[in-house]
């Protein structure tokens, strides 16, 4: 009987043990916003293209720091000054077990810029590109003129079966008929609003992820999210409140993970017009726009104490910012570091600018779109305030705000002075924060479409627009650097902080912190 | 009662022209969705297809027209954000959001109608004033908060109930719900009840009041004073007469149910109509917001006409054919 008892023990601790965690491989993760389809090219937005990430793969690859890595594409170079080659990888097989081809690839770059309804698709990235089949597992891309970014760029979009793809429309993906993928995961549901469900991908030629099965579930609202993972209901949440963060460090079931981000949340402010409509002399008249003075734009980032805005309002959690991209990206300068908080400097700068008593100006910003943004922008109005600047705040929804920020005054021109804004680095390098803020707008040539403030520096130009065409990595890194501190110098911006992100994992499990901000099951791990 | 029917219809038909005027416009002049829909790498040219691509380039007015010349088609005009047709996504979050209305509306009713009788009939017993007491709470604790506190205690805190989402579905007699199914019961308990709260507290509050007021009536009396039943008189003579005031409300409020459960359901993470429709709201998806009111106004219509007819089913004094509306 007692030996009977031992069995018996032993047998519903197995079970136990095995119901509980040891071989369960599934996982559930409550993300922070909704993808809206399936089809990868349907719509460019970070949720849809780390969601396409799960089911399908990209000829170039990002790890968790954005750098490249061999996706669908075993290697690539540039074989002549407007060519790059792609060599494909052999033997990878769609989930539906056809052969994946160079015939797949040239499909793609077709599709991914005309897909009916999509609200905005992958031009940016396309167009000016040619794909050519030269054989079954070699592409040639074209360009008119030499394209360094050339992986980057290919790194951004999912390559789809042209079988499939061919007759597809976006409801076809999104009723799984079409969501044929290379990727490591196989569609498997989609229910709109509440859950994307995949199963592994037993044939993936890359490393397999751990899961079975994986179960994404937008959970928008953040308490709610929070709750969810403590009470268990899921694995793992993304973008936890910053508010909460000391809460869930205490929680003996839950772990978190950290990252920076590619994003800068920094100001911008208004270099271009004599008259600026949010800058007003101290009694309220007219007053000559002193933010055109490089004097008054070093005393507002001396006035500004990032050490203040990182551990009060953000909670510990950004890193204090000096230029475009926190340390260890591509193009990055090593010689740029925070400005540091010096409010009698500042009032010195501005009596040397002439403005000894200041000025009033109002600052706006969005408070719905970069965490904690409304306290920012107050944390600053006071800083400013404290040395004569008298700053009052605007917030207001991002649906209104960036309008108004970006064409909302006379002639679509910026509506403001003084805005903060936050720029999310999405090729991985200093290029792209450089060619749409900090280079002179100029919409016949696409540059400097972001440059609220309407910065212009002929000599930051000419260095942004040499990095653009130098296929030298080296060089092109010089370049890129050179740029940003002479922007930096001239304060065409002034950065606040990087952000960084949270996940919460119950314990066990560790997120691979991603820059670009994204979520994905393959970066989940168990410790 | 066919032509009251048909004159309410068309009287109908012109509140929902005036109200897709005013939200058409009320909605176009906020904002611009281009924003809230390109990726901000896209350079001034990728910007501007966007903007020809979804028709924002050309005068407001010209907007309208087109809109309502597919409306009369039956295209309410599709999603920016889904590029799908907006009647279908609704339509599609629509099972979700009448599954919890209908449970609210069923709690409303079961709970808030005896609790009610009992505080009218017994006003002065310890378990009417604590109904009384309760029901001030439930119509004055924001339901947002109540969520919140729900999902902290039941699901956090006691493990018992899953704190988000939507269960299970089952098909039963041809309709597919989560009502069917265990797991999708558990799923809805807290998000009807967070829903139906406030309801069960005007029902409570409505039931007392209506029955205090009939307990003194002669008819009452005289039914006593013949020496009915307690039972009968309670169930037959009494309720029927207090349930009007009663219905009235509950038909109206069930509208407010389906089309503003948007609290409950983005605590809840409820896939319905109300989520749908707060997403929209953020990320300025046009066509689905005018799209979803047009719906909802529809909704009310008919949710009064249905209302009206019960009332002559009650009332047999009512006459709805006699009635110049």
């Amino acid at each position: 009987m007692s030996r009977f008892r031992i069995v018996l023990a032993v047998a519903v601790a197995a079970m136990v043990a095995f119901s509980t965690g040891a071989f369960a491989k599934s996982i559930k993760i409550g993300l922070a916003s909704e993808p809206t389809s399936i089809d990868p090219h349907f719509h460019n937005l970070s949720p849809n293209n780390a969601l396409a990430r799960h089911i399908f793969d990209r000829l170039v690859h990002t790890d968790s720091n954005q750098k490249l890595v061999p996706g669908l594409a075993e290697s690539w170079k540039a074989v002549d000054d407007t060519t790059w080659e792609f060599k494909l990888r052999k033997g990878v097989k769609w989930h539906d077990g056809s052969p994946f081809t160079a015939d797949d690839v040239v499909f793609t770059f077709g599709r991914a810029v005309s897909v009916p309804n999509s609200p905005s698709g992958f031009g940016t990235y396309i167009k000016g590109k040619t794909a050519v089949k030269v054989d079954d597992f070699t592409v040639h891309i074209k360009t008119a003129k030499p394209y360094p970014l050339m992986p980057n760029d290919i790194s951004t979009f999912s390559i789809v079966s042209k079988k499939y793809g061919a007759t597809a429309k976006t409801e076809d993906y999104n009723s799984g008929k079409a969501a044929i993928g290379t990727g490591p995961f196989k569609f498997k549901e989609y229910v709109p609003g509440d859950r994307f469900v995949f199963v592994r991908n037993e044939d993936y030629w890359g490393k397999k992820p751990e899961w079975d099965t994986v179960t994404l579930k937008p959970i928008k609202s953040p308490p709610s999210r929070v709750a969810a993972m403590l009470a268990g209901d899921v694995d793992m949440i993304a973008q936890v409140p910053t508010i909460d963060i000391e809460r869930l460090k205490k929680e003996p079931k839950l772990s978190l993970s950290q990252g920076v981000s590619n994003r800068v949340i920094y100001l911008h402010l208004d270099h271009q017009r004599d008259n600026s409509p949010f800058v007003k002399a101290k009694d309220g008249g007219d007053i000559k726009n002193p933010l055109k003075d490089v004097r008054v734009r070093r005393a507002i980032s001396k006035a500004i104490n990032r050490d203040a805005i990182v551990d009060r309002v953000m909670e510990g959690i950004a890193i204090k910012a000096g230029q475009l991209l926190p340390e260890g990206f591509f193009g990055v300068s090593p010689n740029l570091k925070p400005v540091a908080y010096d409010p009698e400097g500042a009032k010195k700068l501005l009596a040397e600018a002439g403005v000894p008593d200041g000025f009033k100006l109002t600052i706006h910003g969005p408070n719905d779109r970069y965490i904690n943004d409304a306290k920012i922008v107050e944390a600053i109005a006071q800083m400013l305030t404290r040395i004569g600047i008298k700053t009052e705040v605007v917030t207001m929804p991002r649906s209104v705000y960036f309008k108004r920020a970006s064409r909302g005054g006379p002639d679509k021109t910026p509506e403001f002075s003084f805005i903060l804004v936050g720029w999310g680095a999405g090729s991985g390098e200093a290029s792209s924060p450089l060619k749409s803020l900090i280079h002179t707008y100029d919409k016949s040539r696409g540059f400097g479409a972001s440059n609220r403030g309407r910065y212009s520096n002929s000599q930051v130009d000419k260095l942004i627009e040499d990095a653009l065409a130098t296929v030298d990595d080296a060089k092109r890194q010089d370049l890129l650097a050179k740029a940003t501190e002479i922007a930096i110098g001239d304060v065409a911006i002034i950065p606040l902080h990087y952000q960084v992100n949270t996940w919460a994992t119950r314990k066990g499990l560790k997120y691979r912190a991603r820059t670009d901000e994204a979520t994905v099951a393959m970066d989940v791990v168990s410790e | 009662m066919t032509a009251f029917a048909i004159r309410r219809l068309m009287q109908s038909a012109i509140v929902v022209l005036v109200m897709s005027v005013i939200v058409f416009f009320g909605v176009n002049i906020v904002g611009d969705p281009v924003d809230m829909l390109i990726n901000p790498e896209a350079d001034q040219e990728d910007i501007e297809i966007a903007i020809r691509a979804l028709g924002l380039d050309k005068p407001i007015g010209e907007q309208y027209l087109f809109f309502l010349k597919n409306a009369f088609s039956g295209n309410l005009g599709k999603s920016f954000i889904f590029g799908e047709p907006a009647l279908q996504l609704i339509l599609q979050r629509m099972p979700a959001t009448m599954e919890l209305a209908l449970a609210a509306l069923f709690m409303a009713i079961v709970l808030g109608i005896p609790l009610g009788l009992y505080a009218g009939l017994r006003p002065h017993s310890p378990f009417s004033r604590i109904t009384m007491a309760t029901s001030i709470l439930g119509f004055s604790l924001p339901t947002f908060w109540v969520g919140l506190m729900m999902i902290m205690v039941f699901a956090v805190m006691l493990g018992w109930l899953p704190s988000t989402g939507r269960g299970d579905e089952a098909t039963f007699l041809g309709v597919t719900s989560s009502l069917f199914t265990m797991n999708g019961l558990s799923h809805m308990v807290m998000p009807a009840l967070n829903l139906a709260l406030l309801k069960i507290s005007l029902v409570i509050r409505l039931t007392r009041a209506g029955t205090r007021e009939a307990v003194l009536q002669d008819y009452i009396k005289f039914a006593r004073a013949k020496g009915l039943r307690q039972s009968r008189i309670i169930f037959v003579h009494l309720l029927k007469n207090i349930l009007i005031p009663v219905i009235t409300v509950l038909g109206l409020e069930f509208g407010g149910l389906i089309a503003f459960s948007v609290v409950t359901e983005t605590i809840f993470a409820w896939p319905g109509m109300g989520k749908l429709l707060i997403d929209s709201i953020q990320q300025l998806d046009r066509p689905v917001i005018v799209a979803y009111l047009i719906i909802i106004v529809l909704i009310f219509v008919v949710l009064n006409l249905i209302v009206d007819i019960m009332y002559s089913v009650l009332d047999p004094r009512v006459r709805l054919g006699d009635r110049k509306a």
